[in-house]
């Protein structure tokens, strides 16, 4: 069966300096953490697969395919943005515009595609918050928003920088239970995680990077203590 | 005794026309800028576009727009590429960058603009600085019937055609590129994660940008340009939290207050008895500024008896 | 030969490129420089304004002191006007000087329009403050624009370690008890008054680029704040005395934008040396 998502021999740097070396790994279907220090590469890692930044070499296949063919099936989560909280644009409004590619670009959202829309919120919990402007909205109800957005592209991959990163418990409980419903359907879900928590109780594989693959399997082959130390350089305490 | 409707046509309606396709056209466009939180290019390329016009005026010794649009687009591509080359080998931040960018452009034009003097008579300092609306006329108008002469109509000020050209072109492009605009202004990296081509649509909005600011300079000068693109849009930003509004209430704001400073420099009080004729651009210039007053207040106003702020849904 | 007259002008001009860039190099370091783009142009109304009331009182038509003295109160109008855009939360920075430089601009235009129909012949002069002139300086002029700059100087040599130290680690400035907000007010009182003895010679429009390519040129080829505010002065100088000399010699170039290009030339050989 192909892999849902593979890079090969992928090489990153920024301005001289490695931020990936010869990285190779084929994820498996289910849910899956990329985890390691600060600057492991592990955002880098998606970016340079999607395109968003130039990589020295390597290549990043989909469902066996390149990118370009199968984008249709990829749905990228960025990290909580940089995107302008004051931009007149309501909750549904943003979720609505993953679904671009399938609709005309003049005139008012088809119905079909806002229809997709409010469903997508629907499942993170927000559907009386569609038409709020977003930067009304709270920290966790912003990171749901983009995680609708990313639902409502109907991929088979998601690739998401660190959802859970600086939200709430609940928001946290809500964005896991999404993520097993995606998981129950067949989807494949690549996860940077931002720390070491909830990997044994949620995740079914882990690739730990340390600017290369330290550590890559099911969670508990790979998420021991000693590649833990190999990729946080040996930090006590950490678990 | 020439009729009073005549008298409007041939002095007054040229400049009112050219006025409200100037402010409309930047008003519309704004938006993007203000939206992308890229103010700062509607200032770098209005100033930039000034050698580029010259240039195509001295070279071409022609008084049609074609040469001096072109020279326009030039500099604007030319100056984005060097503020590009600044920030990379002078480690500068992108606001010393543009600033120092669009100030060496802007002087080599003025330099450029004395030096080619002999043959650009008709683009002088004068221009640049304050607009010329003004000797904008239509002489050849007799009345209302000529707004139907092909004849009388070709002999319209040559600045009202490259106006209208752009207007249709700039209005057209949005209409048509409504959705994709709207997300590359709010999340450039999601959309190119949708395999969109990020650069080349910011590059083609730019470079209206600069066709704007090329066809509206000849009527109200270069720093006028930048009060077009940047008042509505702001006026707008403080008023409403929706897109749609915005864009449209940019482009409608600033053909109205392009209206009402011609109106209110010249006919009216002219109507009135008064002898004075203030200059028109600078008017509309004073009025959209005195627009983003005024909304500052109203969105003042608006938010303090019912302070806003970011309600947790019972289920968060 | 030189006249005694263009000497002193010369030389006020060199005063004021070294003003500017020195000033400019502490502006650059905040990210302020652009607000000199802002204050540049909205002095333009108050010029004007200044020289309608002195001619309404029958005063000196051609007294450069109330001209200034408008101008740093319309400057400052801006930067409240500035202050009270960002405040609101939903303005950017960059789009609240687009904002302020242009409507102030516009206001100052319509007042040049008021002032050119009015019988009083001084206000021919007064275009020459938006692109500057070195040529039309008098001597009394020259020493009052470059007597400003050189107190700009000076305030930044009494104050020059708390603005060091508020260039390099606000957070750190704070935490030693250092007036933090009282040192910026300073910063921008500086920026307000270089930008306004620089209007008779450089003008309103290009004030700013002698603000930014100075110290932009010193910060790439200097390490410490000291040489970096010296070559700044230096090449500050340099450029006002040449875009002078240049403009004095041909009448038709406008000395700011001489000047400009003066100061971009310097410019050009610091990213040359930079990268050799």
């Amino acid at each position: 069966m192909t892999s849902p998502f593979s890079v090969e021999g992928l090489n990153v740097s920024y301005g001289g300096r490695p931020a990936l070396t010869d990285v190779s790994w084929a994820a498996s279907p289910g849910l899956t953490a990329i985890l390691g220090p600060n600057g492991a590469g592990k955002s880098t890692l998606l970016k340079a697969a999607l395109g968003l930044i130039p990589s020295d070499s390597g290549q990043a296949r989909f469902f066996g395919e390149g990118l370009d063919q199968a984008r249709s099936r990829v749905a990228y989560l960025p990290q909580r943005a940089s995107v302008d909280w004051d931009f007149p644009a309501s909750a549904l409004d943003v979720v609505a515009m993953a679904r671009l590619p399938h609709m005309r670009w003049w005139g008012s959202v088809p119905r079909a595609e806002r229809e997709t829309a409010r469903a997508a919120l629907n499942s993170v919990g927000l559907a009386e918050l569609a038409e709020r402007q977003i930067g009304r909205l709270s920290g966790g109800q912003q990171q749901r928003v983009f995680l609708a957005r990313a639902l409502a592209q109907k991929a088979d991959l998601f690739l998401m920088d660190e959802p859970l990163a600086a939200v709430d418990a609940v928001t946290e409980q809500t964005i896991l239970a999404v993520l097993h419903k995606l998981v129950d359907e067949g989807k494949t879900v690549l996860m940077v995680h931002h720390d070491l928590s909830l990997i044994t109780a949620h995740f079914d594989h882990v690739l730990i990077l340390a600017r290369q693959v330290v550590a890559a399997g099911l969670v508990a082959e790979a998420f021991t203590d000693a590649s833990i130390a190999a990729a946080f350089g040996g930090l006590p305490g950490r678990a | 005794m020439v009729p009073p409707m005549t008298d409007f046509m041939r002095l007054d309606l040229p400049a009112l026309l050219a006025a409200i396709l100037a402010g409309g056209t930047c008003g519309l466009l704004g938006s993007f800028l203000v939206l992308r939180r890229e103010s700062l290019l509607g200032d770098a390329l209005s100033h930039a576009i000034l050698p580029g016009i010259v240039v195509g005026f001295a070279l071409t010794g022609l008084r049609s727009a074609g040469p001096m649009l072109l020279g326009a687009l030039g500099a604007a591509l030319l100056a984005t590429l060097a503020i590009g080359w600044v920030k990379r080998l002078a480690r500068l931040e992108t606001g010393a960058a543009t600033g120092l960018v669009f100030t060496g452009f802007f002087a080599t034009g003025l330099v450029l603009l004395e030096v080619t003097g002999a043959r650009s008579a008709d683009l002088d300092v004068d221009c640049v600085l304050f607009g010329q609306l003004e000797t904008l006329v239509w002489l050849e108008a007799t009345g209302l019937p000529s707004l139907f002469d092909p004849a009388a109509l070709a002999a319209l000020p040559r600045q009202l055609g490259l106006l209208a050209a752009v207007a249709a072109v700039a209005g057209l492009a949005v209409a048509v590129f409504w959705r994709p605009l709207q997300l590359i202004a709010f999340d450039p990296e999601f959309a190119a994660s949708l395999g969109m081509r990020v650069g080349r649509w910011e590059l083609g909005l730019n470079l209206l940008i600069a066709a704007a600011a090329v066809a509206a300079f000849e009527s109200v000068g270069s720093i006028l340009v930048v009060a077009m693109l940047v008042c509505p849009a702001v006026a707008l930003r403080l008023m409403t939290d929706r897109y749609r509004v915005q864009v449209l209430g940019g482009a409608v704001l600033g053909a109205v207050l392009g209206a009402l400073g011609v109106l209110l420099a010249g006919p009216v009080p002219a109507a009135l008895g008064f002898s004075l004729s203030l200059n028109a651009a600078g008017l509309i210039g004073t009025l959209a500024g005195l627009t983003v007053a005024l909304c500052l207040v109203v969105r003042a106003m608006r938010l303090s008896p019912a302070r806003l702020a970011p309600a947790e849904s019972p289920q968060t | 030969m030189i006249g005694h007259n263009t000497l002193i002008v010369l030389l006020g001009c060199a005063a004021l490129g070294a003003a500017s860039g020195v000033v400019g190099a502490f502006a650059l370091l905040r990210g302020r420089a652009l607000v000199a783009d802002a204050i540049g142009h909205a002095a333009l109304p108050g010029v004007v304004a200044a020289s309608l009331i002195v001619a309404a009182f029958g005063g000196p038509a051609r007294s450069l002191a109330p001209l200034l003295l408008g101008a740093a109160l319309s400057g400052w109008l801006g930067l409240l006007a500035l202050r009270a855009l960002t405040a609101s939360g939903r303005i950017r920075q960059d789009a609240a000087i687009g904002v302020v430089l242009s409507a102030f601009y516009a206001l100052g235009t319509v007042g040049l329009s008021i002032a050119q129909a009015m019988p009083n012949a001084a206000q021919a002069g007064l275009s020459h403050f938006i692109l500057g002139q070195a040529a039309t300086l008098t001597e009394s002029d020259a020493m009052l624009a470059g007597g400003l700059a050189l107190a700009c100087i000076g305030v930044v040599a009494v104050l020059f370690q708390p603005l060091r130290a508020l260039c390099f680690d606000e957070a750190f400035a704070r935490s030693q008890g250092l007036p933090v907000r009282w040192l910026d007010l300073v910063l921008l009182a500086l920026l307000l008054a270089v930008c306004v003895a620089g209007l008779p010679a450089v003008g309103l429009l290009l004030v700013v680029a002698l603000l930014i390519v100075p110290a932009a040129a010193a910060r790439l080829v200097t390490q410490g704040l000291p040489a970096m505010l010296a070559l700044a002065a230096a090449l500050g100088a340099a450029a006002g005395a040449a875009g002078a000399l240049i403009s004095t010699r041909f009448e038709n170039v406008p000395t700011g934008a001489a000047v400009v290009l003066a100061g971009l030339v310097g410019f050009g050989a610091a990213v040359a040396w930079s990268r050799r």
